[in-house]
């Protein structure tokens, strides 16, 4: 390993720049906030003449999407990336992504979704395409938004998925982060050359890619597509431990933070992991036996590994960035309530849903003090909530 | 130029055996076009139709390399395909001329997927797009579209105790094109396929964004025998109501019929448009005609303003 680069930058720098080291061969865009950035910052690239990317500067990301499924089905390493109302106008396409199995990485920078219009941070961009087949990867700051980027690449290209890595919207987007570069020739080496198997601009083997199917196919090919997701849980923990052995930062399907001895824990995705982990800290050092578990594979949903590192807890809470408007709780909370179910008789039942910070609403230290708080009493079996909205006037 | 004798000699680009209505014009478009373009070409299409008959799995009428995502994205998608193309070819991995074609129905085209055809023609990809112009949406059950013309019946927009039809004029894409300024915009028909191959061979010689917006009888939304697609097509040239014309570098070229026919002998050959032939319809009938002088015209102005003006060539983006 060649000697890294540490310096400053934001999270739609940190992804720009894995991109520009990916060096993809199409990159089709259309700017929102807070994503714009990633792909501004990359049209400098192609100006300078720093990668050799045939940049696609579209009129929408419906389009965006489209160009990006004509490339990659052309056999190219394709890249993207959008936000909230730019994801919800790709959705259509999004699926069809998936269902063609092509290996498209996306910068995913989240926002909440309009009405009413806001461009600050929540999940409920990614959140609404939840089901369409991409793999999910949230980050907590910028150097994971980097490196995310980076597996993200070899992840889609061995899984035959499309990939998105997700940043929370201004926290991580356009906050500035201590960030290690790898070297070119490293992430270069690590990204590798993409061979795909099959190829339009191939004419010694001509192939018709999104043929009609009916009610004699449709489903065997569905089945293949949930086996292929199923399957990536193992690529992206090997590429995960490639990356890990070769650059020394060690990712998995989630991370758990001091959960030996836990007995109240939360789960969390995105930059609120980072700050729960201070809170967390402070709790420890007064003896209380506070754990964090912060899901980094929202898609594939990591069912059994973490019903198995809730084990043993006491009482849960799991904050959620967007609500499901089912009349219920967050899709963060129904999953793993849906997981704690499967999982062997006597795992925790005491489970408090949050939803937080919504439309970019301040998540702070004492929010989730209090979230802790509610724990320790639940765990003692006092009566909670079993949703809270927090940081809400009501 | 290829002779009839030539074309009918090479291996089918686009196969028999497609699940197109007998008749279908949709399907003679796509023979054609790949007949003048030739095996190194990859297509896009839209939904529609042409993809739905051509591509049931596992069988597929395309003997070339052939792409389809959605409805409203044809032009995008195959922007997408000549992107990858051109940086390839510009990394030294690859070396192969290729031809991209985008086949859309109307309403693929003039319709849900103008905005995504409007950008790929003013990003200026080297492209052609064919629209196979059959005026209706046929493959959801003939609904109306912007480019169904004024009194057809349609099943959102039918014939009733009160209505007659569309009441309104179809949108003119061709000149909503030429509005584009890329080096070629035409119309041709089914029907006559001199016609047709000789407008693609030329638009594939030339760098850049292209537009082809085919004529095509559909036999089941037009309601006529199957034999009728190609006469009924070379009327509509005949009558005027679809006028054979090329834009050239901003020059237009118009191919005038020996003799402009009335109208109403293109009208009375279509199911669609029976309700016209009543006596108390005479007006609409009137109405359409008058539109379809008017449009003749305006084509012809056109024709003749342009010749004096010496565009500069356009060079490739
Ligand atoms: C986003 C979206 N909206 C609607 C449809 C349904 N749909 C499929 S084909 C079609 C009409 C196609 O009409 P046209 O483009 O004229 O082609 P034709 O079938 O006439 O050849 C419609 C409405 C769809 N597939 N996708
Ligand atoms: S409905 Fe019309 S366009 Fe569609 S297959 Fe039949 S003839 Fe062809
Ligand atoms: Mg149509």
């Amino acid at each position: 390993m060649d000697k890294t680069n540490i310096v400053a930058r934001t999270g739609n720098e940190a992804m720009a720049e894995a991109m520009r080291q990916i060096n993809p061969d199409v990159v089709a865009a259309y700017p929102i906030t807070p994503a714009t950035e990633v792909v501004q910052i990359f049209a400098g690239y192609v100006a300078d003449g720093l990668v050799k990317t045939e940049f696609v500067p579209v009129e929408s990301e419906h389009s965006a999407m489209s160009a990006c499924i004509g490339s990659a089905a052309a056999g190219g390493r394709t890249m993207t990336g959008t936000s909230s109302q730019g994801l919800a106008l790709m959705a259509e396409m999004l699926y069809i992504a998936a269902g063609l199995r092509l290996p498209i990485v996306m910068a995913d920078v989240n926002r909440a979704l309009s009405s009413p219009i806001n461009i600050h941070c929540d999940h409920s961009d990614t959140m609404m395409v939840k089901e369409s087949g991409w793999i999910q990867i949230f980050s907590e700051n910028c150097q994971e938004a980097y490196d995310n980027m980076l597996q993200a690449i070899r992840i889609a290209e061995k899984a035959k998925l499309p990939v998105m890595v997700t940043t929370d919207g201004f926290i991580i987007s356009h906050g500035m982060e201590r960030l290690e570069i790898l070297s070119d020739a490293d992430a270069k080496a690590f990204v590798g050359e993409y061979k795909p198997e099959y190829y339009l601009l191939n004419f010694e083997k001509p192939i018709t890619v999104g043929a009609l199917d009916l009610t004699d196919y449709y489903f065997e090919h569905k089945r293949q597509q949930i086996e292929a997701i199923k399957d990536s849980k193992q690529i992206i923990l090997d590429v995960a431990g490639e990356f890990g052995a070769k650059f020394g930062r060690e990712y998995g399907l989630f991370e758990k933070y001091k959960m030996d001895g836990a007995e109240i824990v939360i789960v969390a995705m995105g930059s609120t992991a980072g700050t729960a982990k201070v809170v967390v800290d402070g709790l420890r050092s007064k003896g209380v036996k506070a754990g964090l578990v912060k899901p980094r594979i929202f898609r594939p949903f990591p069912k059994e590994e973490l019903a198995e590192s809730l084990k043993g807890m006491k009482a849960i809470a799991v904050m959620d960035r967007s609500d499901s408007m089912n009349a219920q709780e967050g899709p963060l909370a129904l999953e793993i309530k849906a997981a704690l179910y499967d999982a062997p008789a006597g795992s925790c039942r005491t489970v408090l849903s949050y939803i937080y910070g919504l439309g970019g609403r301040e998540i702070k230290l004492e929010d989730i003090e209090l979230v802790y708080n509610d724990l320790s009493e639940a765990s003692k079996g006092k009566a909670k909530p079993k949703v809270s909205y927090l940081g809400v006037r009501e | 130029m290829a002779n009839l004798k030539d074309l009918s000699k090479q291996k089918a680009l686009f196969t028999g055996g497609h699940r197109g209505c007998a008749g279908c014009g949709a399907a003679i478009v796509a023979r054609q076009v790949l007949m003048a373009a030739g095996p190194n070409t990859v297509v896009a299409n839209a939904t529609g139709c042409l993809e739905v008959v051509s591509t049931i799995f596992p069988y597929t009428a395309w003997n070339i390399p052939f792409v389809h995502s959605a409805f409203e994205n044809a032009a995008a998608s195959i922007s997408g395909v000549e992107a990858l193309h051109k940086s390839w070819v510009r990394q030294g991995k690859y070396d192969k001329k290729v031809n991209f074609i985008a086949f859309g129905g109307d309403g693929g085209t003039y319709d849900i997927g103008l905005q995504s055809l409007s950008g790929a023609m003013e990003r200026g990809h080297n492209i052609l797009y064919v629209c196979y112009n059959n005026e209706a949406y046929m493959n959801t059950g003939v609904q109306r579209s912007g480019a169904t013309p004024k009194g057809a019946d349609t099943t959102t927009a039918p014939v009733g105790k009160i209505k007659k039809g569309k009441e309104q004029f179809r949108k003119d894409l061709t000149e909503i094109m030429a509005a584009h300024r890329i080096p070629y915009v035409a119309q041709s028909v089914v029907g006559n396929w001199r016609d047709l191959t000789s407008k693609v061979e030329k638009a594939l010689a030339i760098e850049g964004p292209k537009f082809i917006n085919v004529f095509q009888p559909c036999r089941l939304g037009w309601a006529y025998d199957p034999e009728m697609t190609c006469e009924i097509g070379r009327l509509s040239v005949e009558t005027c109501v679809w006028p054979l014309y090329e834009v050239l570098n901003g020059q237009y070229k118009v191919t005038k019929p020996k003799e402009k026919k009335p109208v109403v002998e293109w009208i009375k050959l279509q199911g669609r448009f029976r309700h016209l032939l009543k006596p108390e319809n005479k007006p609409l009938l009137d109405d359409i005609q008058a539109a379809t002088d008017k449009n003749w015209e305006d084509l012809l102005r056109k024709e003749s303003l342009t010749p004096q003006v010496k565009t500069p060539e356009l060079k490739p983006s």
